[in-house]
């Protein structure tokens, strides 16, 4: 009798179509096309063999390098099977994906956090907002071409008597050391201004 | 021409029961819930980001400060991820040691949600003889970390150091007095008439629900469903352990405190026969590189010095690969989704916080119930925001 890691792996192989499917230290991985994801997850919910009831997580990654930049990840649970799965799906920064939320009402933040975090849109989602950052936040700050620093610090203003947004002004730079050569350290504003004459 | 009769309330962000910084926008008609809109994030501080810029080592701090009540915890889940990845595996005292401690943790966040959620809702007694017995838990803490609460102690391949002569036994009088405590914090709250009219039937979610919204932990479990990752996908020891796992009926308020009691007196058990079968050796995996060499070797190896040297410059390197690992945390499910590109900082760090998870499902919890009765609700999902807004 096969174990039930291989029944799924086959069920979901015949079943949904996927891009891929493989195991990945004794985790399931499964990349779908992102058209098929309202149908495949509702399959992956209600289907006998599989029984993943329940979502765990969304998390997006951004590939700057890769044509299709990010990378959409689910991760289902099965209470049945005592499984997990992770569901891929690569979009690029144009396009968006459907929303999850009819398949699994607590897809809802886990996408808004992927939409504030990534900019990753989501269609027919019930209240597409930003989650984690501040009112009025412009930019996307988990992409890899986002500053640590951020753009805008927060200062009281003594004179207008009210919060103010300021550009980062950095007194010195942020030390980023490359790790690979530990023994180059930072360099310093004021040097910068030396060697510049 | 019909007025509109629901009132807009602002609670928080800086309100005593919220918990922390958690702003919500109550719909009210008269003082009956219509709509509960959490905002959250005012307590953000992009950890995933910061996460991605440090070696492996420096990222652990990052994950006391998500649930502050009991830091150890999540921790646990990012070691553990990264001994996956590294295929390394913990020695037996280390395993027992990393057991112990998130028990005590475990022990740590109850005490605190059970307490004040009671004075939430009027009991002013059980936070004051709460708070008593988590300070002498934070004096293990400190005692093996040096800190009360940050602790920063547990490693990828085991844990920092050992534990400090007579340690145990501490640990060991704890267990004997503790059990007494949650006797007596009882008979103040679980027949107490005013407790139970602020709890019972508030605050209900079924079985099938609380899975579609993604609960975990003792919240999911109160509903009725018998999941402990703990039991189901045991992660170090546990699978020697010997343990209840306490699943409630109704999945109101009450009956997500009294698995959090019961939670609390399992917890005891498994630390007493943590410090009972307690094995002896290393404490952290020292055959690879994932752990600094010893003072001892560094005075007569050069290969040591080299190795402490890169090891806190550069940082150990994880092969390449991606690894969802969960642990039990006392508030539910903890997960990190680690993905490594072969360098020593990680790619990516999405962490799963329990309380997210929960808090999303605030409004399908307080439609239709009083307005007094959100505090409760609150309380009773153990809504931490240093995990929910990260």
């Amino acid at each position: 009798m096969s174990s039930p890691i291989d029944l799924v792996v086959q069920t979901i192989s015949e079943k949904i179509n996927p891009i891929d499917v493989k195991i990945i230290n004794n985790q399931i991985e499964v990349i779908i096309e992102s058209s098929r994801i309202i149908s495949s997850f509702q399959f992956l919910k209600d289907s006998s063999k599989c029984q993943f009831r329940q979502l765990t997580d969304i998390a997006g990654v951004d590939y700057p390098d890769r044509e299709n930049r990010f990378e959409v990840v689910y991760h289902l649970l099965s209470f049945k099977n005592n499984l997990r799965l992770r569901v891929k799906i690569f979009i690029d920064e144009g396009s968006s994906i459907d929303s999850l939320t009819s398949v699994f009402p607590c897809a809802n933040w886990f996408e808004r956090e992927a939409f504030d975090m990534y900019g990753i849109q989501f269609n027919d989602h019930p209240d597409l907002r930003r989650i984690l950052t501040d009112y009025g936040f412009e930019g996307y700050p988990l992409r890899k071409d986002f500053p640590l620093t951020g753009n805008v610090e927060v200062r009281y203003n003594e004179i207008e008597k009210k919060i103010v947004y300021e550009p980062v002004k950095l007194q010195q730079d942020y030390r980023h050391f490359d790790i690979q050569s530990p023994w180059e350290g930072t360099t310093y504003k004021e040097e910068e201004k030396d060697s510049n004459g | 021409m019909a007025e509109s009769k629901t009132v807009t309330v602002n609670f928080g962000p800086v309100h005593p029961a919220a918990h922390g910084v958690l702003r919500l926008i109550l719909d009210l008609d008269g003082e009956v819930v219509e709509r509960a809109d959490p905002h959250i994030g005012l307590l953000h501080r992009g950890t995933e980001k910061l996460i991605e810029t440090k070696t492996y080592l420096q990222a652990i701090p990052y994950f006391d400060r998500l649930d502050y009540v009991a830091p150890m915890n999540q921790e646990h889940a990012f070691a553990l991820a990264i001994e996956k990845l590294m295929n390394v595996e913990v020695p037996k005292r280390g395993q027992y040691i990393r057991v112990l401690f998130s028990e005590i943790g475990r022990l740590l966040s109850h005490l605190l949600n059970v307490t004040t959620t009671a004075m939430d809702v009027g009991a002013m007694t059980p936070i004051t003889w709460g708070f008593d017995e988590r300070e002498k838990l934070l004096d293990f803490y400190e005692e093996v970390s040096g800190s009360r609460f940050h602790a920063n102690y547990f490693r990828a391949g085991g844990v920092h150091q050992d534990l400090p002569d007579g340690l145990l036994e501490k640990i060991n009088n704890f267990c004997l007095s503790f059990p007494k405590v949650v006797d007596d914090m009882e008979t103040l709250l679980t027949e107490n008439r005013i407790f139970k009219q602020r709890n019972v039937d508030i605050g209900k979610i079924s079985k099938e629900e609380a899975v579609d919204n993604g609960f975990s932990g003792f919240v999911l479990r109160a509903s009725g469903v018998p999941w402990d990752l703990r039991r189901s996908q045991p992660y170090d020891s546990y699978e020697d352990f010997d343990f209840k796992v306490p699943v409630g009926k109704n999945g109101d308020c009450y009956d997500r405190y009294l698995c959090q009691i019961d939670e609390m007196r399992e917890s005891v058990n498994i630390m007493t026969q943590c410090i009972n079968n307690m094995p002896s050796g290393e404490v952290i995996n020292r055959e690879t590189k994932i752990a600094p060499p010893k003072r001892a070797d560094m005075k007569e190896s050069m290969e040591a010095i080299i190795h402490h040297f890169k090891f806190f410059t550069e940082g150990f390197h994880v092969p390449e690969g991606e690894i969802y690992t969960a642990v039990e945390a006392p508030k539910g499910e903890f997960g990190v989704y680690l993905i490594s590109d072969n360098t020593s900082r990680p790619y990516r760090c999405k962490i799963r916080a329990p309380g997210f998870a929960h808090l999303q499902a605030f409004n399908l919890l307080s439609k239709g119930h009083l307005l007094a009765d959100v505090p409760a609700i609150l309380g009773s999902l153990a809504i931490v925001f240093g995990e929910v807004d990260r």
